[in-house]
């Protein structure tokens, strides 16, 4: 069988859409804690609106930060556990593209949820619309970014029994970048400046996460798969 | 002209080298540290604005330049570990970490200590001490990646792209905490705008840094040389390494 790049990326991509779909807690569980963990700021210090809405951009990226960091556990896990991965090692093509379309959907199903509830959440922070818009902007763009970083660590963990605490030890550091930048970019738009600076930063970080996370994470599979 | 390089890379060759060099690389360390505090404490003129406490710069410099040039070190050897499949690569990779990762605590805890009198306060959210503390949990990472693996082939090639992704990722750190330090407060401390420094306090800094990298050095040959012997265990030669030292002898 003869299949293009392309082909081959929408084929994994549509696989494990299909997969996902029929595990809705996969879907649910990261947007829930999400919002869970949106919603003990308030509970634990002040409901204050001014108070909030000074927090709300670091709260807000955290949190985000968090749900991904949960759901990148299970991001190759069960294709190491049931042998798919190892069929797709043998493929005659680019491991790095099949683990950019696995990202990709993992990214679709865990990540972009987060990133549309946000805004609802940031209402509740009383955050400005115009503060709201360059939040949304900026999860849009570094939440692909956090996924990818984080398919390395998840590759490099996949064949080890316990490991939630450790990809977020050995990860997080590598991520702060994106929380700089994200939370900072929104905290400009809320003081009334121009944010434009840190959100073409947080673009370049993708553009290089996009170059060299999916052949750092496809080495690292290869590993794991041994 | 690569010959002695495959001999070296050879374990019981390594070993053997290793054992002639750690004189030659820990005597010049002590030396050269004490003649470093010498000049530090006694030669050095007080700073006129911070007085004797700017003295600390005598252990946090040396520590803080070490803490980055170690990772680069680790990050290096565990690529050509990585590519080449050298395992003494690797083993030199795995015997940086701790190293490292103290002088890393070391430069934190000196910083602090420094930030007290200074600052008024421990800590603060100064870009150098932020990196430095991300730094630290850099080396954590990858040490407890180390460790969860069974198979040592495995942890040693695992650990190696986690410090790649890291070593590429340390500039990026750097800058952004910069960027966000230089955005959220006014401009701390730094040496660009210093006045430059006098000779009499230079020169004790360099000694300093100088007898740092070397006791680094020797400290890691040795860890390396206990690494190489553990990952051999089993082979004939480090079976009569251990056969002839007096640690088995008390054993038995």
């Amino acid at each position: 069988m003869n299949l293009g790049l392309g082909s081959l990326f929408l084929i994994v991509l549509q696989r494990d859409l299909m997969i996902a779909m029929r595990r809705w807690s996969d879907i649910c569980n990261p947007v829930v804690f999400f919002v869970l963990v949106v919603a003990l700021f308030p509970l634990a210090l002040n409901p204050r609106a001014e108070f909030l809405r000074a927090l709300a951009p670091g709260v807000l990226w955290i949190a985000a930060l968090l749900a991904a960091l949960l759901s990148l556990n299970q991001l190759f896990r069960a294709d190491i556990e049931d042998g798919t991965m190892e069929q797709l090692l043998t493929l005659p093509y680019p491991l790095g593209l099949v683990i950019l379309a696995k990202t990709l959907a993992h990214w679709l199903v865990t990540g972009l949820p987060v990133v549309a509830v946000a805004p609802m959440l940031a209402i509740t922070y009383h955050l400005p619309a115009d503060a709201i818009s360059t939040l949304l902007l900026s999860l849009l763009i570094g939440t692909p970014t956090i996924s990818l970083l984080g398919s390395i660590g998840a590759a490099l963990t996949a064949g080890l029994r316990q490991s939630g605490v450790l990809l977020a030890l050995m990860v997080g550091p590598l991520m702060l970048p994106v929380l700089m930048l994200g939370a900072r970019a929104t905290d400009i738009a809320l003081s009334g400046d121009d944010p434009t600076g840190p959100l073409y930063l947080l673009g370049a970080l993708l553009a290089l996460a996009l170059s060299l996370a999916p052949p750092a994470a496809a080495m690292a599979i290869r590993i794991s798969a041994d | 002209m690569w010959t002695w390089f495959y001999r070296l890379a050879s374990p019981p060759h390594f070993y053997r080298v290793a054992a002639s060099l750690v004189p030659w690389l820990l005597w010049p360390a002590l030396l050269l540290i004490v003649l470093g505090i010498w000049g530090g404490l006694v030669v050095a003129p007080a700073d006129y604005q911070q007085g004797d406490g700017y003295r600390i710069i005598y252990v946090h410099v040396p520590s803080a330049y070490l803490s980055m040039m170690i990772y680069v070190t680790m990050a290096l050897a565990a690529g050509i570990g990585l590519i080449w499949r050298i395992k003494l690569a690797h083993a030199v990779a795995a015997s940086c970490a701790p190293i490292g990762a103290s002088f890393t605590a070391a430069a934190l805890i000196t910083g602090m200590l420094w930030g007290k009198p200074m600052w008024g306060t421990y800590w603060q959210w100064e870009p150098r001490l932020t990196s430095e503390l991300i730094l630290l949990f850099l080396y954590f990472g990858y040490m407890s990646l180390r460790s969860a693996f069974n198979d040592l082939n495995q942890s040693d090639r695992a650990s190696a792209v986690l410090a790649l992704a890291g070593v590429v990722n340390v500039p990026i750190i750097h800058f952004s905490v910069l960027w966000w330090a230089g955005l959220h407060q006014g401009p701390s401390i730094s040496k660009l705008d210093a006045p430059s420094i006098v000779f009499n306090m230079l020169w004790p800094l360099l000694t300093m840094i100088l007898g740092f990298t070397f006791f680094f050095l020797g400290v890691l040959a040795m860890r390396v040389r206990g690494e190489v012997l553990e990952r051999e265990f089993h082979s004939r030669w480090a079976q009569d390494v251990l056969r002839s030292t007096s640690i088995m002898e008390a054993d038995r």
